[in-house]
């Protein structure tokens, strides 16, 4: 093969997201919808057997949300994203801005749920099966405090998803770029 | 016998067993010692404790059979660390405080063990129902004071504590620590 040609390949492969960084970030993004629907509704419900199950899967989906945050912080540690696109010097560090307060947020938010659990003195077990360390004693003044922590954190990770994904339609719909695409074509030229 | 009945006959078996033991004996310290009943929700354990319980226990090292044990506790008083769930648990359903504001247990009989070890079988009735139960308890002296611990385990369902529709989230076994210092 040819320099020129494995130059050709590798522009063309650095132009789209990698399809590990694809599945993790999709997969992140229907995760965090379905755990902020449910710790919305279950907050406001009188208890009952379907808000303890409902506790539960929120909680599972949370410690999911702060794997995948993990990998996916080792991941773009570990491999280079496509270049910026151009665009003004102002909308890169916007962007970037908001992916490092993303990954951020995606470990900080469900951290400060298991913080909460375990102030309440309501363990984590993962699955049904795998009970998770208590980080901090039971502590009900400390519970109440983690709550509010943990749905401030939540719905400011909202309100940036909602930044970040009105950002990337404007430049879709708006610039024609390639910035929505990068990160969703799966199949490379 | 009817609800009201049935509890005052237990109050009545607990003055009798209070005054079978000798005035001036020292009774269960409350603030130091613990009640606490596990239970087990989607197989998570979750801890929450009587914060008001009484009663002693007279034992003698030299004649553990005369041993005896008289617990009462106040079940409005389970606290879960959650103001909406100490609701829940005082309603109808559950312990039904309102109606059924105690819970004893009665010793009748002590089967020494080891040294330090005894089991002590005896009636614990909760919410107008009674059952026979013995429980193994460590006896450990330390100067002036004694202190009992031990566990056991009670079914949800047998006392009817919480109705069917929380038996798919909730396990039937509750499991009883205590730690009395007397």
């Amino acid at each position: 093969m040819l320099a020129a040609d494995k130059d050709r390949i590798q522009v063309s492969e650095r132009a789209y997201y990698s399809r590990t960084a694809i599945s993790l970030h999709w997969l992140m993004f229907v995760l965090m919808a379905v755990g902020f629907a449910i710790g919305d509704y279950m907050a406001d419900m009188h208890l009952s057997p379907l808000k303890l199950r409902l506790v539960s899967y929120h909680k599972w989906i949370g410690v999911t949300v702060l794997g995948i945050a993990v990998i996916r912080v080792v991941w773009r540690l570990t491999h280079r994203p496509p270049p910026d696109l151009p665009m003004p010097g102002w909308q890169k560090i916007a962007a970037h801005s908001a992916h490092w307060l993303l990954y951020v947020l995606m470990i900080a938010t469900p951290l400060a749920g298991w913080l909460y659990s375990s102030a309440a003195g309501v363990p984590i077990v993962y699955l049904k099966r795998w009970r998770l360390p208590d980080l901090v004693h039971r502590n009900d003044a400390l519970a109440k405090v983690l709550d509010d922590v943990h749905v401030f954190l939540a719905w400011t990770l909202l309100w940036v998803v909602v930044l970040h994904a009105a950002a990337a339609l404007k430049h879709h719909f708006f610039d024609r770029d390639a910035t929505l695409r990068r990160m969703w074509i799966w199949q490379r030229p | 016998m009817t609800h009201n009945q049935r509890a005052l006959a237990a109050a009545l078996a607990v003055a009798t067993a209070f005054m079978a033991t000798a005035a001036g004996d020292p009774s269960i310290d409350a603030s130091k010692s613990t009640l606490i009943a596990t239970f087990k929700q989607e197989n998570v354990p979750v801890d929450a404790n009587f914060k008001s319980f009484n009663g002693r226990v007279d034992y003698d090292p030299a004649k553990p059979n005369a041993s005896k044990a008289a617990i009462e506790v106040t079940t409005g008083s389970f606290d879960m660390g959650n103001a909406d769930y100490n609701a829940e648990v005082r309603k109808k359903e559950w312990f039904d405080s309102g109606t059924y504001p105690k819970a004893t247990f009665i010793s009748t009989s002590v089967k020494p063990g080891a040294t330090g070890h005894f089991d002590a079988t005896g009636t614990l009735t909760l919410k107008g129902k009674s059952q026979t139960l013995t429980v193994p308890v460590t006896a450990t002296q330390a100067g002036n004071t004694t202190v009992f611990e031990g566990t056991l385990e009670i079914s949800r369902a047998y006392f009817g504590i919480g109705d069917a529709e929380w038996n798919d989230v909730v396990d039937d076994k509750v499991r009883i620590k205590f730690r009395l210092v007397e």
